[in-house]
């Protein structure tokens, strides 16, 4: 335990010399220096970590598509051209509160639960969460059987109903396996954030924020303490790996 | 009697079985009658793993590196589907596949279906960028 | 000759036995391209989609291996509880709950997405997935059944059928116990996520194992003009009542509860009410034609074995339509994620889902009653596996 501390307190003093350095916080949730390097290719990725996502949905806007797009593009899906069986990853939803009327828009995707059903149901295992809490398809044991389609709470998985040949290398994908979002999993072992962060960042909204939720000085472990926020169907007690601000 | 039918059993089976290695073994020397592996190595230099050894092995070590991949993140290059890609691709067809591919044209020749390219890439492409982690 | 003797019931028919079995293979070849095109296209060219991911092939499938179980009931009746009517039908049953486990488990590894990767399902078992659950069960059972049929069969092993018959059915319990919770388990569905699908699954295969018990029977005797004991007809067809009754009732417990909870209501209303086919599936499909109706049938039939068997073809095609209720119906309604919202996106968020099942899925299903079919038709003709209480007379006839 104290071990523990002594880590976390020394992550801290980095981050706080890191950021004292240059002064390099551009913003509130974009700094151009990482704080944590990347952890080397040939080591295991680590429980200590759990990568999370905080979305704001007081600056997600209607009918902006910047993180679908990004994602279409990153993971080599495509144009959604086939909205019933096109694989999406992500998706805007937009909501109307039935009796105040009040609107609001937020991406929705995989929540890589704690406690993943799509998990629980997989007849080979293939539905699994990494050490990092990242929730993914082994598509080399995944028989397509849809198990874990019917259990999950978010219709956060895809089936892929065609035969593909343009997959991106880092990111393989074929007919038959059942996908969902891997937190731009290629990415992030080498240090990056997911695609859609990258890409709401761009747009100017800075409505998400991916980090390690596991690393209280993290900037979204900060915002969690700060605001409140909101784990999608709480009630179900799945442990969400993306949390909503202003729902 | 028993052992009689056990040996006349086994006198069967092995009279059409040495007759086919004996024909196999005439005609493995012909030319031209079994089109052979086109590896055309296009980037000389020393692979991952002696040569012998990758004949042999290879999908032993794709498989253990598949699932240190995809299970714990591990993303050293050394038995990289992607490396041997971008090492191995034809420059003709930028692919490891098609005919004088340097994966499939020795898969057909010993007759093994790999299903990799069911959903990896079988051309190298562009390491996406990675973003910067706040 | 006990040896030739077993042959008789079906010899003097051998034009039909062919004409038989080119029926049912004709029905396995259209389920053969069925696979075969799903297979090559992938599941673009079904009806089934990102929100109906289970479809029509399901509906069969699951409908064959709830009935698979409880046929075998007939044969439990037999060795458990001791009846020696149902002792005599006991192989039999073993037989049509064997070849209709195999129809049904056909058709859903043909339905998978990588049905070429079979292996990988019974080499990786997650423990804690009720589906790598049940196929243990469906191994075991095929196992166990077919250790049953042989304790029965052979007259050195007689000793050991009452064993194998308590084996069988507390296995076949457990089986159907373990069917209902795939979809019990499912916490995030409306229209899942009870306790009471498994008890209920059970019930279910009951009646529509005895109905297609029934049915398989009755074409048998009428086949080789033997006429059914009266009073054996009249047990079967009470006891097919009792649970056509049953099952009813606990549809209606299950609908009841579910509409005392505030956050059920919408789905129950969409099912009873509003659904459209969903709600003609659920009242004029599972509650009329395959309760009310069979139940009027039964108890209006007097002697008339025409009548249980159209009573029991009607319980059939209720169990269908049940299963179109259960599977289907239960996607169709949109999942709740944000309760108290109104959603759209272009993922089908908030809206009723729609499924238009293709004719290939129907091809597929169809090829697993075909195949139970094909395997009972064969080895009756080639094993004593008729109830010989009334075969023995015929066969005695012939010699």
């Amino acid at each position: 335990m104290s071990d523990n501390k002594d880590g976390v307190s020394r992550r801290g003093f980095l981050a706080t010399s890191a950021a004292a350095l240059g002064g390099i916080a551009l913003a509130p949730g974009i700094r151009l220096v990482e704080i944590a390097a990347a952890k080397p290719d040939d080591e295991p990725v680590s429980s200590k970590v759990r990568w999370g996502m905080l979305i704001d949905t007081t600056r997600c806007q209607t009918g902006c598509t910047d993180c679908v797009s990004a994602c279409n593009k990153e993971n080599g899906l495509g144009e959604v051209t086939k909205p019933r069986t096109n694989a999406q990853w992500i998706r805007k939803i937009d909501l109307t509160d039935l009796k105040t009327d009040h609107a609001l828009s937020l991406p929705m995707m995989c929540q890589h639960c704690a406690n993943p059903p799509c998990v629980d149901v997989c007849p080979t295992g293939a539905s699994f969460k990494r050490a990092d809490g990242i929730v993914l398809v082994d598509r080399h044991t995944c028989i397509g059987c849809r198990y874990c389609m019917m259990a999950c709470p978010y219709k956060a998985r895809s089936f892929v109903h065609e035969p593909h040949t343009d997959q991106k290398p880092e990111v393989p994908r074929g007919q038959g396996c059942v996908e969902g979002c891997t937190l731009c999993v290629h990415r992030v072992d080498r240090g990056g954030t997911p695609a859609c962060v990258e890409a709401c960042a761009a747009a100017g909204h800075n409505a998400m924020m991916f980090g390690d939720l596991n690393n209280p000085e993290s900037e979204i472990s900060k915002r969690i303490r700060e605001v409140k926020t909101t784990q999608v169907r709480a009630d179900l007690k799945l442990d969400l790996g993306v949390r909503y601000e202003g729902i | 009697m028993r052992l009689l039918a056990i040996a006349v059993l086994w006198g069967l089976t092995l009279v059409p079985a040495s007759a086919f290695m004996a024909f196999a073994a005439a005609h493995a020397a012909e030319p031209g009658r079994t089109p052979l592996p086109a590896i055309a190595i296009t980037k000389p230099g020393q692979c991952v793993e002696p040569t012998d050894v990758m004949r042999r092995d290879h999908m032993k070590f794709l498989k253990h590196q598949r699932d240190l991949t995809v299970h714990e993140g591990v993303r050293s290059k050394q038995h990289s589907l992607n490396e041997c890609i971008a090492c191995h691709a034809s420059p003709k067809t930028g692919s490891v596949l098609g005919e004088d591919g340097f994966c499939q044209s020795c898969h057909s020749y010993a007759a093994v279906k790999p299903d990799c390219w069911d959903c990896h890439q079988p051309k190298p492409g562009q390491k996406a960028a990675t973003g910067v982690r706040p | 000759m006990a040896s030739t003797a077993s042959y008789v019931e079906t010899q003097s028919r051998s034009g039909a036995f062919w004409g038989l079995l080119v029926l049912g293979g004709l029905f396995m070849l259209a389920a053969l391209g069925a696979f075969l095109y799903f297979e090559h296209n992938g599941h673009i060219v079904t009806g089934m989609d990102n929100q109906i991911v289970w479809g029509i092939p399901h509906v069969f499938a699951v409908f064959l291996i709830v009935a698979a179980s409880g046929v075998l009931n007939v044969a439990s009746i037999g060795s458990v509880f001791g009846k020696p009517v149902y002792k005599a039908r006991a192989p039999l049953s073993g037989l049509l709950a064997l070849a209709m486990m195999a129809g049904g488990l056909a058709v859903l590894a043909a339905d998978l997405g990588r049905p070429d990767r079979l292996i990988v399902a019974m080499t990786h078992f997650n423990f804690k997935s009720i589906f790598a659950l049940n196929m243990m069960f469906y191994s075991g059972f095929f196992a166990i059944v077919s250790a049953y049929l042989v304790t029965m069969m052979d007259r050195s092993l007689n000793d050991y059928s009452k064993v194998m018959g308590f084996l069988a059915f507390f296995w076949r319990l457990a089986l159907t116990t373990a069917t209902g919770s795939i979809f019990g388990f499912l916490i995030a569905r409306t229209a899942y996520g009870s306790a009471i699908m498994a008890p209920m699954f059970i019930i279910y295969s009951f009646a529509y194992g005895l109905a297609a018990f029934l049915i398989v029977q009755g074409s048998m005797y009428a086949w080789n003009k033997v006429q059914l004991d009266e009073g054996v007809l009249t047990r079967m067809k009470n006891l097919l009542a009792v649970f056509i009754g049953a099952a009813l009732y606990f549809t209606a417990v299950m609908h009841l509860t579910s509409l005392y909870f505030a956050k059920q209501i919408d789905y129950e209303r969409f099912l009873l009410l509003d659904g459209g086919i969903h709600t003609t599936m659920f009242w004029l499909g599972q509650v009329v034609i395959g309760g009310i109706v069979p139940l009027a049938l039964i108890f209006t039939a007097g002697r008339s074995q025409t009548r249980v068997i159209a009573a029991s073809v009607l319980v059939v095609l209720g169990g269908l339509a049940q299963m179109y209720v259960t599977i289907v119906s239960g996607q169709a309604f949109p999942l709740e994620i944000f309760p108290g919202y109104a959603a759209t996106s272009s993922f089908q968020d908030g809206i009723i889902n729609v499924y238009s099942p293709t004719l290939g899925e129907f091809a597929l299903g169809f090829g697993g009653i075909a195949l139970a079919f094909l395997i009972t038709v064969i080895a009756v003709r080639v094993l004593r596996f008729l109830p010989q209480d009334d075969f023995a007379a015929l066969k005695a006839g012939n010699d």
